[in-house]
Formats: structure tokens, C-alpha cells, sequence
């Protein structure tokens, strides 16, 4: 391993411009003359818009425009979608009900947009706003999932609040199953709503060039391809090769800046009506009501075992939140990215799944870190934790006579895992959190009042997110795979350009890596462009931890291709067979000889192409793939929490957490370990801290981060976190993804932690002190309004 | 509109702003020093967190005519444009600290405040407690607890500066 190759711990290449204040987010660009876009909201759930009257709003000081969605209607700009089709069981396709930028008519959710005033600066547009007069005839609202049937519709197209009733594997198989099982262990679930939050507010600026008729959008973006085909094809805002999206620096995005939602649309369709750029940056405020937000599942869990812990089948059934409208992939989270891991690292003959995604007055739920896999492992971990201590056997034990120990293997619910070794990482986790000495460590506890309980999660998750085939089966409407272009200069220099995207991630240096090995040419010299359509011809952005697994693969397959043509060049000027050159350390020879040419007179040679003629050989040396891998990638572990609580308050600590994570081959060690811990805060925050309450109105109470509990670094222990490897089958990397696993298993070892503790299954998330305690003294918590 | 003057990184300025003007946004856009960032509507973030007078404040709830004739140091105030950076500046880039970097520099001069107020030598709870006001998202902090307590290390040993004036 060199000091800059694949495994080192290379410090990043991009913090300097971050550690020194120059790094360049949405908000940090400025465009002369640009001016400020501020959104009127509804205040309501649920309400007829009767009348919007802007008349007063247009006359106040430094306003340029005042517009509704009658406007947007009448110039032709098209609605939002879902790009994931999925059919209910009796075959009908999703309701997708219509998602206008700007409301018209109703408004279907508090946040929801109804006009948008266009002036000099953002106090101006603030105070303008506020002079927008909106009619409203409130309408009664719903929000809780598991009343969304009963409540009042909200889409014309979706009788009941039902977008579709899904379900997946072999219900008479299962009932069978459960029939002849010795045990059946039963779990009501509530997997809480959630806030990304990522510490960049959503912003976008659009800018239109008469001249050139070309509109270009600065965006807050995980994927600004995607963005840009969405909003071209169907949007209609303006052809695709007529517009640019630029993802700069992005700030976090942990899914919430996947998907294309109405501000980007209604500033570029502004931009181009008052001749001058737009911006929009979210206040925090804004983003509560108008960032996508996670989870949201009710469910019941049921899960079969015979005499031994053997486990014979699982069924079940989850009501989904989607919200007001279909968000970007909405409908995918619950049910293919969800219901197709409940095998967890399980051999389970027989499962079955019933979703119904449901429409309320809500904020939009769509993909956020994990993305259904976090609620399939809550599900999965929590039935076999609590099986095993209704049976009496070791938690650890029972899941040890369960794993699956032998690959490829295939689950019931179409996943086929390629390769794992889970009793490794559970075995290596055992060690590193002396689950030896906890007993020793409980009773220690309890001399000073404190009750210790321990919590496994053995989590797996699929990522990757294709082949794009089978995706496509899935009804996805997008290929999931990634492209890289690689460009060698003629000084040797490299430029990677990858249709992958980072936002904290750190491909700049984790690609650069990658190039540095296999070039053999300094780190330094390698740059990595990605987040801009004008520069990276296609690609799929980043989320699913696919950047490595995917994005890398594709530039290892281009680098493949500039190898072969640069021997081709070599071959030339050593004056030798092409199938004699070999290519080591940066470095041609010729087999056999001491004749050798660098890296930097090969680069140069392809340019000049002085020794070659222009017929036998092209000229210059850049190459481009599009990679597809052969299968979803598989990483799986095992986490455990051991917490404290105290039995007079309820009050949680966490004291000791271990994680134990099987990546495959792991690029960089220091960006990988930063991953997992920041996944693992997010699931703490979901188990112990986090939740989004609505009220009966439909007004989110926990509309402010004074309101809705972050992790803070007094709430988060230090991680002890280890690793295993299997190398995933499915890329030439043998790269499994990293970003999402911390908040996949993080939840379910908290609850299963605190349940062990106070010995009661009886509690919901997130676990605050209140919860615990009302746990502990068997009462019901007093519901939020 | 008022006008207002004050030193930012060792440089006098002034400008016109409207009363209601923040300080965050006279820095970021009367004077397009973009490094620190604005991250909630209500205090609790931290990514706003500058020097005024050498004491830690958040540019997002002080007003710009508040800070006449101040002393303002950002995160952009820190190092010399190509000079060594700051060693609290290293430490985060050392330990890993930062991912997408947008809090960075509000982590960054917050710590610097923890050293002024606790010390060179300060413990993991010590790090905890004092980021209270201060929110990541990607790190889950235990690469940003590392990296102060390396950072304020690495103060002392240099004798370096808490922040340029």
C-alpha cells in the first residue's frame, strides 16, 4: 500500500478550502445583479385557496414581480413527479396526484407554497410578502399514517388517502409457517418521522442568458443530472442542453437534496420572466416545512420461531407516510428499498410484507440516510431481540442460529446476498465491547442506582442501488449506474470527471487515491471534477452509498481503457510490440529490457503524437465508461449499545458503543470511520432525541431546531468502531458503501439497549427521559397536543 | 441608512446598512467574506460563531450598527491568505474533523473560545459540554472532540495566537 493508495488514511484534499472559509456553497455565489426570491406559505394543513390578492405586495418598496401558480399554469411549466412506479396487488398503478410548484386552488400541507415575490433584497421580499393576501378556506387535516384512511381526502385521484397498497412474498407460505410455529413473538412499531436538517439550508440560484437562451441553476444537489433531466423533460422549464445545473460545495445532504423540489423550479422559472438572477436560500424555518422528511412507518411485526429460536417466517404490515405529495422517490423508500431487507442477516424461509403509502397534510417524506433499510432493520432487530428473551435464549445466540453462512444466498424477498461473513462481526464486536464483563459492569451500575442495559443490532443493508436492469424491473425510471471520464494532460496530470456527487463524503480524495495507485503518479496531481452538467456529461449523483461501489468502479473501468491506449503510445515510441509493454508504478518497459518510458513522456507522446501516425492511432488520451455493476452491494455488522439510564428521571446515557462494519474493501480508513460515526449520531438522534410532532391541525410543533431535538456533543458518547471484510462480488473493487450503515443499525441496539435495562418492551422513539420513565412506571406518555 | 465602521481581520471598514441588518449579513454580503455561514433562524447552529472583541458571538443574532468599532475576526481572519494555517485550523483537517464543512468555521472559532476560557488542556466532557452551542450533522463529533483537544495541544506548545487581530 503506498502512503496515497487504496487503504491509506490520506488527510482530505478538500478541507483546506473549508477549514480556511473558501469554500464555495450556493449561498456564497454571487451574480451581478441578482435579486431574492421569498415564498408566501400556507399557514394551514388544509385549506381552499379562494382568493390571492398581490396588489398591495407589488407597490412595496424594491419589488420586482409578484407570482402565483395561476402564472406558472399559464406558461406551460409542469408539475413534480415520482420517478418510481409501483403497482398495488391488484395491479393498479400509484396515484400520483398533481404537484405544481405553486399551489393552486388548495394547499395541501403547512409550508406549502402559494406565491412568491421577487425583489432587490431579502428584507424587501420579506416585507412584501407579508403584504400578499391570501383567502383561505380551512379544510380539515390529517396527519397521522394510521388515521390518514379515515381522514378527509386530500387528492381528488386518491380515494382514502391511498397511493397503493403493495405487497411482496408468499402470504399462504407464511400463514403456513406460523401455523406450525412453536413460538410467534408480536411487535407494534412506530418508526418516528424525522428531519434531515443538514446544516446547509436548501438554496438555489438561477440565472437566464437572453442571448444565448440558456438558464443556469446553482443548486443545493446530491444528483444535479437528475435535476436537470427532471426539470427539462418533465417539468418543461427548458430543453436539456438549454440548461446547466451546478452543484457547488454542498453542506450535508443525507438524501434530503436528492430530490427536485418547487423553489429550484419557480427560481428558474422567475429568472427568465424578470430578466435579472434569482436566489432562494431557505431559512431554517423553511427547510422544517419544505425539506423532505424520513421515516414515518407504523407497523406491526410478527415473527415465527420453532422449539430451537429457529426462525421460520416473518409477516408484515406497514402504513407509510408519504405526505402531501409523491416526493422524487418517495414511493421506492417503503417498499423496494424497505420490505427487501427484512431477511436482515437472517435465513427466514418465508416473509411477507404488506405496505399501504398513504397521503397526509404533511411535509413530503422521501429518502433520508438508509432510506427504508433503517425501518426494516428496527423491524428485523427488534422481533429477534425480543424472541430471544421471550424464549430465554442469549440474544447473541439466537441470532447466531440464524445468520446466513453460506453465499450467494437467496432471501424471499428477491434480494440474493453475495458475500458476508456475519458471525465475524458480531464475534469481533463481542470483544471490542467486553460484552464479557457487562454483568460485572451492571451490577457496578446498580450500586449507584443505575440500571445498564445492552443492545445488539446485526444490521445489512443493500446498497449500490442496481444494476440498473433489475432496478428497472422494480419500476425505478431512472439506469443506476455511474459514468467517470478520465483525462490525462500531456504534462501527466489527471483530471477525473465523475457524475458522482460529494457533500461532506470526500471524493476528492478518496478518487484521487484510487487514480494515484493505479497511474502510479502523485496524489497531488490528480483533480476530481463532479457537479456540474456543462463539465460531467451524465451521471447518477450520489446516495445508497454509491459513490465508491458504483462511482469508483466506473473509473476504474476508464482508467482500464486509458492503460490500453496508453501502451498503444508507449509501443510507439519504444519501438516495440504493444503486447510487450507493461505498465508498472507509472512506469512502460518493455518486457524483458531495461527500455522504459514514464507516465509524463507517454502523456506527452499521446499529445504531440510525433511517433505515431494519426491513421494507425488517435491522437490525446482520455477515456470515458459507464459502469453497471452486476449486483446491489451488501454491507452488513453488528452494533452494540450499552446504556445507563436512570430509574428516578428516565434519563438515557449512552456508555459504551461499538460498531463492527463489514465495507468490503475500504478506500480510506479515516473518511470511512468519520461515516460511520456520523450515521450512528443519526440514529441515536432517531432512537433517543428526534422525532417531528404535528398537532391535530396539522401545524409541525417541532417547526425550529429550538423545537426539534439535534444531537449535540454532549448527547453522543465516543465510538469504538471496527472493521471486517468480505469483498463485495458485484464490482472490481470489492467495495461495499459505507455512508448509510450508522443510521441503519443505530436505532434498533439503542431501543433494544434501554428496553434490556428497564425490562420492558413497551417503549417508543424517540426514547426521550419522559418516555423511559413512563416505561419504567408503566404509564401511558402524555401525547404531544 | 446608518452607516457603520469597524475592524474585520485587521481591516477598518464601514458601509450603509439598513438597521436591521445582522452582522452575518454585513460580512457576507457587503463584504463578501463568505466563510461564515448562516445554518438556523434561532441561535442554535453555531455556524455563524465569530470573534467580536475576541469573545465567541453568533453574526446571526447581533446587528451589524451593534458592532460599531469592534473587532471582528472570521474564520477567513485566522491565517495569513498563504501563510501557516492556525493550529486549531491543522487539527481539524488533521483529525478528520470536518465533512461537508459547512459548521466548520463556526466549530472552528467556537473552539477557539473554549481554549481562551478553559485552557490548553481540556478533557472530552470538558469539549462536550462547551459545544452546546454548536451543531454538526455529518460527524457525529467525535472526530470534531478529537481534533480541539489536539488543537488547543498544539496552542500551547506554539505559543500561537488565539486569533489574528
Amino acid at each position: 500500500m503506498s502512503a496515497t493508495g487504496i487503504g491509506a488514511a490520506v488527510r482530505r484534499k478538500e478541507d483546506l478550502r473549508f477549514i480556511t472559509g473558501r469554500g464555495q456553497y450556493t449561498d456564497d455565489v454571487i451574480r451581478p445583479r441578482e435579486t431574492r426570491a421569498v415564498f408566501v406559505r400556507s399557514p394551514h394543513a388544509h385549506a381552499k385557496i379562494k382568493n390571492i390578492d398581490t396588489s398591495a405586495a407589488k407597490t412595496m418598496p424594491g419589488v420586482i414581480a409578484v407570482l402565483t401558480g395561476a402564472e406558472l399554469a399559464n406558461d406551460k411549466i409542469g408539475n413534480l413527479i415520482c420517478g418510481w412506479m409501483i403497482h398495488s396487488k391488484d395491479g393498479t398503478p400509484m396515484k400520483m396526484a398533481p404537484h405544481p410548484a405553486l399551489a393552486v386552488g388548495k394547499v395541501n400541507h403547512q409550508g406549502d407554497a402559494v406565491a412568491v415575490v421577487i425583489a432587490e433584497t431579502q428584507a424587501q421580499g420579506r416585507d412584501a410578502a407579508e403584504k400578499v393576501k391570501v383567502d383561505y378556506e380551512p379544510l380539515p387535516a390529517v396527519t397521522d399514517p394510521a388515521q390518514a384512511k379515515s381522514g378527509p381526502q386530500i387528492h381528488d385521484l386518491a380515494p382514502k388517502n391511498t397511493i397503493y397498497e403493495w405487497s411482496l412474498g408468499d402470504a399462504k407460505a407464511v400463514d403456513a409457517a406460523f401455523n406450525s410455529a412453536k413460538h410467534v413473538t408480536k411487535l407494534d412499531i412506530v418508526n418516528n418521522r424525522l428531519v434531515p436538517n443538514a446544516i446547509e439550508p436548501r438554496a438555489a440560484l438561477a440565472e437566464y442568458d437572453a442571448g444565448m437562451d440558456q438558464l443556469t441553476l446553482w443548486n443545493t444537489t446530491q444528483n444535479p443530472h437528475v435535476s436537470r433531466l427532471v426539470i427539462a423533460a418533465f417539468v418543461g422549464m427548458a430543453p436539456e442542453h438549454k440548461l446547466r445545473v451546478i452543484a457547488p460545495d454542498v453542506g450535508g445532504g443525507f438524501g434530503s437534496k436528492i430530490f427536485i423540489y418547487p423553489e429550484e423550479v419557480v427560481c428558474l422559472w422567475a429568472a427568465r420572466k424578470v430578466g435579472r438572477p434569482v436566489k432562494w436560500t431557505a431559512d431554517r424555518s423553511e427547510s422544517f416545512v419544505t425539506d423532505a422528511h424520513g421515516r414515518d412507518h407504523v407497523t406491526h411485526a410478527e415473527l415465527a420461531l420453532d422449539a430451537n429460536g429457529k426462525i421460520l417466517a416473518m409477516r408484515v404490515k406497514t402504513i407509510a407516510n408519504l405526505g402531501a405529495y409523491m416526493s422524487t422517490f418517495s414511493s421506492s423508500v417503503p417498499t423496494y428499498l424497505y420490505a427487501t431487507l427484512l431477511s436482515g442477516q437472517y435465513d427466514i424461509p418465508q416473509i411477507y410484507c404488506e405496505v399501504d403509502a398513504v397521503y397526509t397534510n404533511t411535509v413530503p417524506v422521501d429518502a433520508y440516510r438508509g432510506a427504508g433499510r433503517p425501518e426494516a432493520t428496527f423491524v428485523v432487530e427488534r422481533l429477534v431481540e425480543v424472541a430471544a428473551r421471550q424464549m430465554g435464549i442469549e440474544p447473541a445466540d439466537l441470532r447466531r442460529r440464524n445468520f446466513v453462512k453460506s453465499f450467494p444466498h437467496q432471501t424471499p424477498v428477491i434480494m440474493a446476498y453475495d458475500a458476508g461473513d456475519y458471525n465475524a462481526s458480531l464475534k469481533k464486536a463481542l470483544e471490542l465491547a467486553d460484552v464479557k464483563g457487562f454483568s460485572k459492569r451492571k451490577r457496578e451500575a446498580a450500586r449507584h442506582g443505575k440500571l445498564r442495559g445492552l443492545g445488539y443490532s446485526t444490521y445489512i443493508e443493500a446498497c449500490g442501488i442496481a444494476p440498473s436492469q433489475a432496478v428497472g424491473s422494480l419500476g425505478c425510471g431512472v439506469g443506476l449506474w455511474e459514468s467517470a471520464e478520465v483525462r490525462v494532460n500531456p504534462t501527466g496530470s489527471v483530471e477525473v470527471l465523475t457524475g458522482t456527487h460529494a457533500h461532506g463524503q470526500g471524493h476528492e480524495t478518496t478518487f484521487s487515491q484510487l487514480v494515484s495507485e493505479r497511474l502510479g503518479i502523485p496524489f497531488e496531481n490528480v483533480s476530481i471534477v463532479h457537479g456540474d452538467t456543462d463539465k460531467v456529461q451524465f451521471g447518477m449523483g450520489t446516495y445508497g452509498s454509491r459513490s465508491g461501489a458504483v462511482g469508483m468502479s466506473a473509473v476504474v473501468k476508464a482508467l482500464d481503457k486509458i492503460e490500453v491506449k496508453a501502451k498503444k503510445v508507449a509501443a510507439h515510441m519504444l519501438e516495440a510490440a504493444e503486447g510487450d509493454i507493461v505498465f508498472k508504478d507509472g512506469k512502460f518497459t518493455v518486457a524483458g529490457t531495461d527500455k522504459s518510458a514514464a507516465w509524463g513522456d507517454v502523456s506527452l507522446n499521446a499529445y504531440i503524437a510525433h511517433k505515431f501516425a494519426g491513421q494507425e492511432l488517435e491522437p490525446g488520451l482520455k477515456e470515458t465508461s459507464f459502469y453497471d455493476p452486476t449486483n446491489f452491494t451488501f454491507p452488513a455488522g453488528c452494533h452494540i449499545c450499552e446504556v445507563e439510564v436512570d430509574g428516578e428521571t428516565g434519563k438515557t446515557e449512552i456508555v459504551n458503543w461499538t460498531a463492527v462494519d463489514d465495507f468490503g474493501t475500504v478506500v480510506n480508513p479515516m473518511i470511512v470511520e468519520g461515516q460511520v460515526h456520523g450515521g450512528i449520531a443519526q440514529g441515536i438522534g432517531q432512537a433517543l432525541l428526534e422525532g417531528a410532532v404535528y398537532d391535530k391541525d396539522g401545524q409541525l410543533v417541532t417547526g425550529s431546531l429550538m423545537d426539534y431535538c439535534m444531537p449535540h456533543a454532549h448527547d453522543l458518547p465516543s465510538f469504538k468502531v471496527g472493521l471486517t471484510e468480505t469483498k463485495a462480488p458485484s464490482n472490481p473493487l470489492g467495495i461495499k458503501g459505507c455512508g448509510e450503515a450508522g443510521a441503519i443499525a443505530a436505532p434498533a441496539a439503542v431501543i433494544n439497549a434501554i428496553t434490556d435495562a428497564i425490562g420492558s418492551e413497551n417503549l417508543i422513539m424517540p426514547a426521550t427521559a419522559q418516555t423511559v420513565w413512563a416505561a419504567l412506571k408503566n404509564v401511558q406518555p402524555r401525547q404531544a397536543a | 441608512m446608518p452607516a457603520v465602521s469597524m475592524t474585520v481581520n485587521g481591516k477598518a471598514v464601514t458601509g450603509d446598512v439598513e438597521a436591521r441588518t445582522l452582522l452575518v449579513q454585513f460580512l457576507r454580503e457587503n463584504l463578501r467574506l463568505t466563510g461564515t455561514h448562516v445554518g438556523c433562524d434561532t441561535s442554535q447552529c453555531g455556524a455563524c460563531v465569530v470573534h467580536i472583541d475576541g469573545i465567541a458571538a453568533k453574526a446571526c443574532t447581533t446587528l451589524a450598527l451593534q458592532c460599531e468599532g469592534a473587532k471582528i475576526v472570521t474564520i477567513e481572519g485566522l491565517a495569513e491568505p498563504n501563510g501557516p494555517l492556525h493550529p486549531m485550523q491543522e487539527a481539524f483537517r488533521e483529525h478528520h474533523g470536518l465533512q461537508c464543512g459547512f459548521c466548520t468555521p463556526g466549530m472552528i472559532m467556537a473552539a477557539l473560545d473554549i481554549v481562551r476560557r478553559r485552557g490548553n488542556d481540556l478533557d472530552e466532557h470538558t469539549i462536550r459540554e462547551q459545544l452546546d452551542g454548536n451543531i454538526c450533522r455529518c460527524t457525529g463529533y467525535h472526530n470534531i472532540v478529537k481534533a480541539i483537544a489536539a488543537g488547543a495541544r498544539a496552542m500551547a506548545k506554539g505559543g500561537a495566537r488565539q486569533a489574528a487581530e
